[in-house]
């Protein structure tokens, strides 16, 4: 186990690394000078100049990659040059936004998903069934903006329920925050809600073909009973696993979302980063949601392990 | 050493289509891809209104018998955008697919070949860009190099390779212990040649399905660029930045939101429901009897 957790923790930090770098190189070719625009197209030469040596702009890559690497480790992602206040600070007033968005989508998705997946495996090929399957077809092929601008249409515009964009804050009330986060979670939510609720009922089948449940079945305990009380906690590992992914994913979709809602989180900060080529601050949020995924994995992956032993002890090369 | 079982008994291209006429979601699908296809096909040639004269006498008119889904805020008709938009949604998902193959399938083909340092090279490589969600990748490399459909080709194009690298690297694995393949390296053939001839055809099918299903990912992945103004840029209409445009507008013309938005979910359905019936006609291991 020791010897699978090792090689595991390098692969994540080797993984990490190496992204690390793909970002800042990716970020170094992104065409126009952060300190031309930060002082306006009619500053004078040596006014850029005297800005680039400032931020550090004039210093060599690699030395500026190390910088930043280094600064990353521990927790200073250096100063906005748009704002001019530390990154981890305009990262951590976005993520009171896109956490609690991502978080509250997560926990939308899997209370529609886990009934819907346990209610149509256990009417297994009746039409109950099929006709949930094709929801969740249906569910996938929907692009979140646009569910998204349908929601706001209904709830938003015409039932006046929510509001139909902006954040008012926290310090405005738990209530009213929640308000403005309801439908982006819905809209982020709903495609989720459908994959989950297909691998929900695809494991539960999974697992009501092994012998155990048969033996259990030939024991005179009801189909029920067997359902919620053997199958539906084997069936709950490949649903946690997917559940983890879906959180980076969640995380990620925020990118579009927040901007159909005008919410200020992480998506809508990056998009604003870009625009202005406040590159210091796009470099650090991609690297949040990277490393975030990484390590999400790295969860999934020992979760896996602790569950199933074979894995530790695998050898020889996956087909996967 | 493994018995050739019933399953593995080669199957004519009759059965095939026997098989796949007889799949509902197979024929759906393909019914549903089909017509979009056509609809983009024919707007090279006609649509009912001209999508670029603006006309803004015309604007904001509701669904009628002569402008089906409505006209825009510029007077342009809404269904003959939805037939263009469609043209650049094939266009792109399409190519970007094509990327991923051609790319993606010999390295994962060769590191399955080679083994040794380059394929773990290439899974941690992959592990890499599987790191980045596909969006904000799409987001970065679109922002950097300027908003576009090339751009955005080639954004959903780079996140295609990985996909296909492991899937042709996972199927050529599973190939390479068979006896056909044993029969060919006693005969002398190298690994190249074995890929080329015994390899890539038997993978075929897989490649065919997990298309389909990156192709049905890239409409909604150029929607979603485009619709935050990254990918098609105008005049050439594209259903994503039409959902954009319609957004300021919702309270007084839903059917701007509407129309573009069932044409990306049909679009995408049609195309998961094809997905799945090829799977299930190509590939009896994967096939679900449930």
């Amino acid at each position: 186990m020791i010897h699978y957790l090792a090689k595991k923790l390098i692969f994540t930090a080797l993984t990490l690394w190496v992204a690390s770098m793909v970002i800042f190189a990716l970020l170094e070719i992104v065409p126009g000078d952060p300190a031309q625009l930060m002082l306006g197209f009619n500053a004078s030469a040596d006014a850029v100049a005297q800005l680039r040596q400032q931020l550090g702009l004039d210093l060599p890559l690699p030395v500026r990659y190390f910088t930043w690497i280094s600064g990353l480790l521990v927790g200073d992602f250096g100063v906005s040059y748009t704002y001019s206040v530390p990154v981890s600070e305009l990262i951590g007033e976005r993520l009171w936004v896109s956490l609690p968005l991502a978080f509250l989508a997560l926990v939308l998705s899997t209370a529609i998903a886990i009934p819907v997946g346990i209610f149509s495996a256990s009417r297994h090929g009746t039409r109950t069934d099929t006709s949930i399957m094709a929801f969740t077809q249906l569910g996938i092929a929907i692009p979140n903006f646009w569910f998204a601008l349908l929601t706001v249409y209904i709830f938003a515009i015409w039932l006046q329920l929510v509001p139909a964009g902006g954040f008012p804050g926290w310090e405005d009330g738990l209530v009213k925050g929640l308000k403005s986060l309801i439908l982006p979670a819905i809209a982020l939510a709903l495609p989720q809600a459908a994959i989950l609720s297909r691998v929900t009922r695809s494991a539960l089948l999974d697992v009501m073909g092994e012998d155990y449940i048969r033996t259990a079945r030939a024991k005179g305990l009801s189909a029920r009973s067997v359902l919620w009380q053997h199958a539906l906690r084997n069936a709950l590992i490949p649903v946690l696993t997917i559940m983890g992914l879906q959180f980076a994913f969640l995380l990620a979709g925020t990118i579009i979302i927040e901007n159909v809602f005008y919410l200020p989180g992480l998506g809508r900060l990056i998009f604003q980063a870009i625009t202005q080529r406040d590159l210091i601050v796009v470099e650090s949020v991609v690297i949040l949601l990277v490393a975030t995924v990484i390590l999400i994995n790295l969860l999934v992956d020992l979760t896996y392990a602790v569950v199933d032993p074979r894995l530790r002890h695998s050898v020889g090369r996956s087909t996967t | 050493m493994s018995v050739e079982t019933f399953e593995d008994a080669p199957e004519t291209w009759r059965d095939v289509a026997k098989k796949a006429f007889k799949n509902r979601s197979f024929l759906v699908g393909l019914i549903i891809t089909m017509i979009i296809i056509s609809m983009a096909l024919i707007s090279f040639v006609w649509t009912p209104w001209s999508v670029i004269e603006l006309d803004i006498l015309k604007k904001l008119k509701k669904p009628s018998l002569e402008y089906w889904f409505g006209t825009d805020h510029f007077g342009r008709d809404i269904f003959s955008m939805v037939m263009v938009g469609a043209r650049n949604s094939i266009a792109v998902a399409l190519i970007a697919v094509g990327i991923g193959i051609v790319i993606g399938v010999p390295i994962g083909s060769w590191a399955a070949a080679k083994g040794g340092t380059f394929d773990e090279l290439l899974m941690r490589s992959n592990d890499v860009i599987f790191a980045f969600p596909a969006l904000l990748s799409a987001v970065m490399i679109t922002a950097i190099f300027g908003p576009g459909a090339v751009n955005a080709i080639i954004a959903i194009g780079i996140f295609n390779i990985p996909v296909f690298a492991r899937l042709a690297r996972g199927a050529a694995l599973s190939i390479w212990p068979r006896e056909f393949i044993l029969a060919a390296r006693v005969a002398g053939k190298g690994k190249a040649r074995i890929t080329i001839e015994h390899i890539l055809p038997n993978m075929a099918n897989l490649l065919l399905v997990q298309g389909t299903i990156q192709f049905s990912l890239g409409i909604l992945a150029e929607a979603g660029l485009s619709y935050v103004g990254l990918g098609t840029q105008p005049p050439l209409p594209s259903w994503g930045r039409m959902l954009n445009e319609a957004q300021t507008m919702m309270s007084f013309a839903p059917h701007m939101a509407i129309f573009p938005g069932l044409a990306i979910v049909v679009t995408v359905l049609g195309l998961n429901l094809l997905g799945d019936g090829l799977r299930d006609v190509l590939d009896p291991r994967l096939r679900r009897e449930r």
